[in-house]
């Protein structure tokens, strides 16, 4: 079935300087309702130090079909338990999330060891429809839950030499099966310019459809940056640390001449390996054109106003 | 020798064939009850090429598993199989024509100028299309000697099948490694200096006709 999409339609005011409230003109349809979701889900962690109760619904939205949740957490690429799109929910489901910490360290004033609803108020805690595009080609619409990462990053005070904000997942080969085996430079590593990290669309997700995260998908916290390819929105993370130098980033370790540190989805920029003009939405047996910035250009095109995009991709 | 024995008889030719029909019969039922994956056009397409590279894996062992076992009786299937390395190239080759390229030239060819993998995989398909065309009888006996050289087309096709898996992987090189390691085998075992001690390595091209004749009836 081919169903033809309408592209995102965004309004021509470009004046209103205060970014936020363009967010909120174009993205709050619903007005925030609150809702409140029993959270069973079947990967729901009981001993789970944060609680998601009630959320604010619908924050940002996108008129676009949202991916099945059963493909959503079943085709994954989560190497830390395995290469294969189906490793990992066949081998995380023992993963261990309880007692989650977060190390926080470098140019900032409030380093230290979090758990999780330290940094995170579970009454702010708002859903967010994106879509997400996997350098692979293909892509997904996923309703996230969680908090803008830069109501985070304020907590702990980034100081003035914090130039970019580095993260790191778990590592731990007795529970991330993946790990034994070197495919890439454990533990993984990302990395955004302080201010795609403070932009308003950059969420930390502690769930999705309604539930905690499913360990497959990054529990029990992980990033969403919706104008980058996939691989940039960090799983499980264990550290965040504030650095003055653009710190390494797993992928663009692994081939630099591939991934590069900013890998903002962009169809003019040809990969070796896939072509980046075109994507496979989940679901769908034909391809749609890919959008620049994934659709978030009116958003986060002017991050990257003095930038060449084809040198730094 | 009991498996000799059995390869030899009549019923040997059909069940292998229905054999190898196996992978296909399983991705279309698995299409038809819905469990290709939350990306089916990658299931298909992955699966189809796993299979174009065992098959052609396959084919290539036949005349030294020949050799090494004295047994004549395997040589009759190596057409066959062949052909089945084909088919399951062209329908690789078919599910990305449509569904990644919705059938249009321009976009193909831009593919597999831009990405090397694609390049090689490209190259191997082009290159078996007149090795599945000359594999009949007929063009057998009318290319003689030439056939023979045509035919060895199969290790360049190998080499860049091999390629094309290497190049597309990302990170895990397991599989594809694999794949490459048989591969090497499959070449080193044809390497000049063996292939005197090789007595009954022959080709179909090699073998008289009147023989062939036998070769089939026997």
């Amino acid at each position: 079935m081919i169903k033809v999409r309408k592209p995102w339609e965004i309004s021509e005011s470009k004046v209103t300087p205060e970014e936020i409230y363009q967010q909120r003109r174009l993205f709050m349809k619903a007005g925030g309702t609150l809702g409140t979701v029993m959270l069973l889900s079947p990967w729901s962690n009981a001993s789970a130090s944060l609680v998601i109760g009630d959320y604010q619904r619908n924050v940002i939205t996108l008129d676009e079909e949202i991916t099945k949740e059963a493909d959503a957490t079943s085709y994954n690429n989560f190497y830390e338990f395995g290469t294969g799109k189906g490793d990992p929910v066949k081998k995380s489901q023992k993963f261990d999330t309880s007692d989650w910490k977060i190390t926080v360290g470098g140019e900032c004033g409030k380093p230290g060891e979090y758990a999780l609803e330290d940094l995170i108020d579970s009454s702010a805690i708002e859903e967010r429809i994106y879509r997400l595009r996997c350098v692979e080609a293909w892509s997904m619409v996923i309703p996230w839950l969680g908090v803008p990462l830069a109501s985070i990053l304020k907590k702990l005070e980034p100081n003035s030499k914090a130039r970019y904000v580095a993260f790191k997942t778990l590592h731990d080969p007795r529970q991330m099966p993946g790990q034994n085996r070197s495919v890439l430079q454990w533990p993984y590593r990302e990395g955004l310019r302080i201010d795609e990290a403070m932009h308003p669309l950059t969420l930390m997700s502690v769930g999705m459809y309604g539930k905690t995260m499913p360990n497959q998908n990054g529990a029990p916290i992980r990033l969403v940056v919706p104008w980058k390819y996939g691989f940039k929105s960090i799983k499980s993370i264990v550290s965040i640390d504030f650095t003055e130098e653009q710190p390494s980033t797993s992928w663009n370790m692994s081939s630099s001449r591939e991934y590069g540190f900013y890998s903002n989805v962009n169809p003019e920029v040809n990969h070796p390996r896939w072509s980046q003009k075109k994507e496979r939405r989940i679901g769908e047996f034909f391809k749609q054109d890919t959008l620049m910035f994934n659709g978030y250009g009116e958003e986060v095109a002017s991050l990257y106003d003095d930038m060449d995009l084809r040198v730094n991709f | 020798m009991l498996m000799s024995q059995s390869l030899k008889s009549p019923f040997a030719k059909p069940i292998i064939f229905v054999a190898c029909l196996v992978p296909m019969a399983v991705l279309i039922w698995q299409a038809f009850v819905g469990d290709l994956g939350a990306n089916p056009v990658e299931t298909i397409t992955r699966d189809t090429g796993d299979w174009v590279l065992r098959f052609l894996m396959i084919t290539l062992a036949i005349t030294p598993i020949r050799v090494w076992a004295g047994n004549t009786a395997i040589g009759r299937f190596r057409r066959m199989l062949g052909l089945y390395c084909f088919f399951y190239a062209f329908c690789h080759f078919l599910i990305w024509f449509v569904a990644d390229h919705s059938l249009d030239l321009g976009d193909m060819i831009e593919d597999i100028i831009d990405r090397p993998y694609i390049t090689f995989g490209f190259s191997a398909f082009i290159l078996l299309i007149p090795l599945a065309i000359t594999s009949n009888n007929a063009m057998v006996r009318k290319l003689g000697k030439t056939w023979k050289k045509l035919h060895k087309l199969v290790y360049a096709i190998l080499i860049l099948g091999i390629m094309h898996y290497l190049w597309l992987t990302k990170a895990d090189y397991l599989e594809p490694g694999l794949y490459a390691f048989i591969a090497v085998i499959l070449l080193l075992q044809r390497l000049p200096g063996r292939k005197k001690k090789s007595v009954k390595s022959r080709t179909l091209a090699d073998v008289p006709l009147s023989t062939k004749a036998k070769f089939s009836s026997s």
